[in-house]
């Protein structure tokens, strides 16, 4: 079993989401982008677009709109400016 | 002294406003928790925004740097954000945020800055008109609940006028939630940004941050957002501490009340009994005298 990503989601509202997953997928303003385990340090905003976590084959998505992703030896932080999880 | 009739009616009123004093507590015990759980969940946010940007700051420095960020290089002009809650009852909550921006607001004139203001709250609005009306450049409602929209009006209101250069720094006031017990007047620089000292810079692992876009423009895109987030959590920290001081008055004005109605019922049966006693006396008396 490959590493598991930390990953967070928040809002300037509330944390929606924060724990081990194995593939976040987001919208970046340049091109989406898909991060894994052990990314390269990265940081980009986001675009209007899902977020998708990918967890032990299962997929939560989250509407996102605005925002920037960090991706740091310790994980992935997703600041949304708005960010739901879609139905 | 009063007649028994309205020493009755007076212990009647206070029990009155003893009711309406306990139910506010109560309504405010139970928004406060409501309030405090929104201010937690918004730190997490406030707390990454600051983190990413200093990690940024360092990098851009120079000509380059966002004048958001570095400032004007002038600190002449001077905008005032004060930010108190709509309602009153909340025992000196408000007030002792209104007097920190007093103080500040008159040392900035004394060392003759051209100072403005701007007012979000209706308490601010009111108590600061008196000395410093002539200087508001925009007054907003807190509202009921925090919302970013509000903040987000604010903070564009607050560019609009940096970005026409009318003004160099600004700072923004507000009561910083420390306990249900202890809310702290506090005043923030909002422009030029302060930038903790994120201590050690992140371990990268020897690989080399990439930026999409590049730095500056990113930055660009984030020191606006980072102040309708200050602002944002300002209103969430003034909210929780609201509830907590109204919830401590109202507390207090019904342990008042309280030792109002025992005294005064204690007086009242006192006097009944004298009345009694000299309702008695005379009939006695006046038997005897047949």
């Amino acid at each position: 079993m490959a590493d598991k990503l930390h990953f967070s989601l928040v809002s300037p509202e509330r944390e929606l989401f924060a724990g081990l997953v194995d593939q976040v997928d987001a919208p970046g303003s340049e091109g989406d982008f898909g991060v894994l385990a052990n990314h390269a340090p990265f940081m980009t905003t986001l675009k209007e677009g899902p977020v998708r976590v990918y967890n032990n084959g299962q997929v939560t998505t989250y509407e996102v709109r605005g925002g920037f992703a960090d991706v740091t030896p310790e994980g992935l932080t997703i600041l949304a400016e708005h960010a739901v999880e879609a139905a | 002294m009063a007649s028994l009739k309205e020493m009755r009616n007076r212990i009647g009123s206070v029990k009155a406003t003893q009711k309406i004093t306990k139910a506010m507590q109560m309504v405010a015990a139970a928004k406060l928790r409501k309030a405090q759980d929104a201010a937690q969940n918004a730190r997490p946010y406030a707390q990454r925004m600051a983190s990413v940007i200093s990690n940024l700051a360092a990098g851009v420095s120079g000509d380059g740097a966002p004048k958001l960020l570095v400032g004007t290089g002038s600190d002449r002009r001077h905008l005032v954000v004060v930010a108190t809650s709509d309602r009153g009852l909340a025992g000196g909550f408000n007030s002792s945020i209104v007097r920190a921006a007093r103080e500040r607001l008159n040392a900035l004139v004394a060392e003759g800055k051209d100072v403005r203001v701007l007012v979000v709250g209706r308490k601010a609005r009111d108590q600061l008109r008196r000395h410093f009306g002539d200087r508001y450049v925009g007054v907003y409602e807190a509202g009921g609940n925090p919302s970013l929209s509000v903040a987000e009006e604010v903070s564009t209101k607050i560019r609009e006028l940096f970005e026409a250069g009318e003004v160099d720094v600004v700072s923004l006031i507000f009561s910083r939630f420390k306990s249900v017990v202890s809310q702290q007047p506090t005043v923030l620089q909002l422009i030029p940004a302060q930038v903790a000292d994120g201590g050690a810079p992140l371990d990268l692992k020897g690989a080399a941050y990439e930026y999409e876009p590049d730095e500056a423009a990113i930055l660009e895109e984030l020191l606006p957002r980072n102040i309708t987030t200050q602002v944002f959590s300002a209103m969430l920290e003034n909210q929780a501490g609201f509830f907590a001081a109204q919830m401590t008055a109202m507390d207090n004005a019904t342990r008042n009340a309280g030792d109002m109605i025992a005294g005064l019922t204690l007086k009242y049966n006192r006097q009944r009994q004298a009345q009694i006693t000299k309702e008695l006396i005379e009939i006695i008396s006046g038997a005897e005298a047949l």
